[in-house]
């Protein structure tokens, strides 16, 4: 799906840099957890996710959006490997990671790292700051010039904490300065592309912005590229240039910052805008979308489009055959819907 | 019906004044809430906005008389309906609380019995206060069930909460914090465990109700943009006392608080530009046990000591912004500074938006 790089947008292009080789190339990624079923029988599978392409650009940051159980943890977990894929490949700068393991991994996981959305349960209590952001590099058999703690204080200067901070525990900590040293952690190693899975929906209102704030001065320092997962929309937007929106396991469209927000093609993707409690609107005049029911089970998933059980405009055609990422909506991006929406959200 | 408060004939519903609460713990004394004061109506929606350790769960959990007395340290006056709720034994505030008062927590799962039935638990919700057959009170449930828009409400009626998904558990807990027809209904955090989709759904669920049943709700939540959409009222909270208070088109369109615009210019907006760098509020929520001096948001605030003001040492009193009818706002600074402050820096930035009045 490298085209989709090359699709027409809005405003939005000229921002971007010239277009350089992909780092990742995620095609047809497949994750299946077995259901274990009663006596001989197979249970089927969660079919988390099943068929997801895209990829990310060095210095890029791609936000994957969704509902709880659309799918987007678990591509971030395949994509640095965390999980064994069970089809579909992963090429990270020309290399084939899909099934690599053990010591074979270890070198891709110096430029792959990941922050992870609980900055309590993601630090081990009983070591302290400096063995924690350390731990990369001894893992990893590197030895920085000037010496292990001088390398240590450095990360922990970038991300905004006290270097002399190096003999404390995570519990003497905040909510905030625990993800700071969750994002140290995950430079210690000088990465290309850090996975963030929702790294601020469990912080405070007041220090998200901080945190969205450091990793915004972080990609444009070090040219970083990011895999951006949350489900927050507006955090979303101001962290990526581009989007994709997940469903039920799949991505169901795919485009710049202004083909989402501004011009959504995709039903779902209006509704899940539409959704948003905007404090620019007080009170409840405004119209809006109303997705009613819940997110179907991914056990066994609907027929045809799968958003097609919670969608307005769904016709024969939709349980049938199921739309693909070919289609081209009205502003241009990738749309996996028959009846793709045109014109601005409101 | 003897129990339920009678109301009188003028004057807010709810009626909280000057409340305290204090906890003692090995640390030293927790100032959990220090003199907060608000009055709610019936039909009205009142947002509480204030970040974790801010004193707005500790104020609901009071209203509702949930502290335990032998450990909590309480003044004040809490009237819901003329009743002081203070000063209420154990026993007449049980009475109260389901009937008069219900609240409807953040995470559903871990407030539903696992080991019960749905039905089993609302049906005993209804039994305490009201003398019913078993069949009269089922018959009850389901209704309830199928009037906060569960579908099928008879089959679900016999299922246990992990069955349901995470919409539905808070649609079950709405039907049982209502099916005492409450006049108060406290919601705490109700919809930040949930998706967008399902928050809109049960924010739509909760309006509803509300023009039904005439109940006044106290919303807390962190997110300015549910406040904006269900609040008549705003409260802001930090650090234990009320920092900002007035209606929502005053709190949200004409803030005054440092604090409040803190919050209003690091939330970033689904419109704008999205390139601009967010303001985030520097540092870290204070301790509840060892509050600054002074104003307990001055460490953080990016106009202390301005005019050489005494923020690093008196507590800014709760007063009325001038010209504006129930603006309260705790500032030093003064009225005109701070109106030209959010017309010309804060309104530029994040979510912040200026009313018509002051543009």
């Amino acid at each position: 799906m490298t085209e989709m790089q090359n699709a027409p947008a809005g405003a939005a292009v000229a921002e971007r840099k010239p277009a350089r080789e992909p780092l990742l190339i995620v095609e047809n990624l497949v994750k299946h957890f077995p259901v274990r079923g009663k006596l001989f029988r197979s249970g089927g599978a969660v079919r988390a996710v099943d068929g997801v392409d895209f990829t990310v650009a060095p210095g890029e940051s791609l936000g994957l959006v969704g509902e709880s159980g659309c799918g987007k943890t678990t591509t971030g977990r395949a994509v640095v490997r965390l999980l064994e894929p069970t089809g579909g490949k992963i090429v990270f700068e020309g290399r084939d990671i899909t099934h690599l393991r053990g010591g074979a991994l270890r070198p891709i996981r110096q430029d792959l790292q990941i922050i992870f959305q609980d900055p309590y349960s993601s630090l081990n209590p009983r070591h302290t700051v400096g063995r924690i952001v350390s731990m990369p590099l001894q893992v990893n058999g590197i030895k920085p010039p000037g010496g292990m703690r001088k390398r240590v204080q450095e990360l922990l200067e970038i991300v905004g904490l006290n270097p002399e901070h190096y003999n404390r525990f995570p519990h003497e900590f905040s909510g905030g300065q625990r993800q700071r040293i969750g994002v140290a952690r995950a430079l210690a190693l000088r990465p290309k592309l850090i996975v963030a899975d929702e790294p601020v929906s469990a912080l405070d209102v007041s220090i998200q912005a901080q945190i969205v704030n450091l990793l915004r001065g972080l990609q444009r320092e070090f040219d970083l590229a990011f895999l951006f997962i949350a489900h927050d929309l507006a955090v979303v937007r101001h962290f990526s240039q581009r989007i994709a929106v997940m469903y039920l396991g799949k991505i169901v469209e795919i485009g710049d910052r202004h083909q989402i927000y501004d011009t959504p093609a995709h039903p779902y993707t209006r509704a899940l805008l539409s959704a948003v409690p905007d404090i620019e609107v007080l009170g409840t005049a405004r119209e809006r979308i109303r997705l009613t029911g819940d997110v179907p089970t991914p056990l066994n998933p609907p027929s045809g489009c799968r958003f097609r059980t919670r969608c307005w405009k769904a016709q024969e055609i939709c349980a049938t055959k199921e739309p693909t990422l070919d289609i081209i909506g009205p502003a241009g991006q990738p749309v996996a819907c028959h009846f793709p929406e045109s014109g601005p959200l409101r | 019906m003897t129990t339920s408060p009678s109301s009188p004939a003028s004057g807010p519903y709810l009626d909280v004044k000057d409340l305290r609460v204090r906890f003692s713990t090995e640390d030293g004394v927790v100032r959990a809430v220090d003199g907060v004061s608000f009055q709610l109506e019936r039909g009205k929606t009142l947002g509480i906005v204030g970040e974790s350790g801010s004193g707005k769960s500790v104020t609901s959990m009071s209203i509702m008389g949930l502290h335990n007395p032998k450990r909590t340290a309480m003044s004040g006056e809490i009237r819901v309906g003329g009743t002081d709720v203070l000063k209420l034994s154990e026993d007449k505030i049980r009475r109260l609380r389901g009937q008069a008062m219900a609240m409807i927590f953040q995470d559903p799962l871990s407030s539903l019995h696992p080991y019960y039935t749905i039905g089993r638990q609302i049906v005993e919700a209804y039994r305490v206060h009201h003398d019913v057959s078993k069949a009269k009170a089922q018959k009850r449930a389901i209704e309830m069930l199928d009037r906060v828009g569960i579908p099928q409400p008879q089959k679900r009626f016999e299922q246990y909460p992990h069955e349901f998904s995470g919409g539905m558990r808070q649609r079950a807990m709405i039907a049982m914090s209502l099916i005492n027809d409450p006049d108060l209904l406290i919601a705490d955090e109700p919809t930040t465990a949930l998706d967008v989709t399902v928050q809109a759904q049960i924010l739509d669920l909760l309006e509803s109700l509300q023009k039904e049943f005439n109940s006044a709700i106290i919303l807390i939540t962190h997110d300015l943009g549910v406040v904006a959409q269900v609040a008549d009222d705003v409260l802001v909270m930090y650090g234990g006392r009320a920092v900002e208070y007035g209606n929502a088109e005053q709190v949200l369109r004409a803030a005054q608080m440092p604090y409040t615009w803190g919050l209003l210019s690091s939330i970033p907006s689904v419109h704008g530009d999205s390139d601009a760098d967010l303001v985030p509020i520097k540092g870290n929520p204070p301790s509840l046990i060892n509050l600054p001096p002074g104003c307990s948001f001055h460490p953080r605030c990016r106009y202390a000591m301005l005019n050489g003001g005494p923020c690093d040492q008196e507590v800014p009193e709760l007063l009325p912004v001038q010209g504006e009818v129930g603006h309260l706002v705790a500032c030093h600074l003064p009225d005109q500074f701070r109106k030209d402050t959010y017309v010309n820096e804060i309104a530029q930035t994040g979510v912040a938006v200026v009313s018509e009045e002051l543009a």
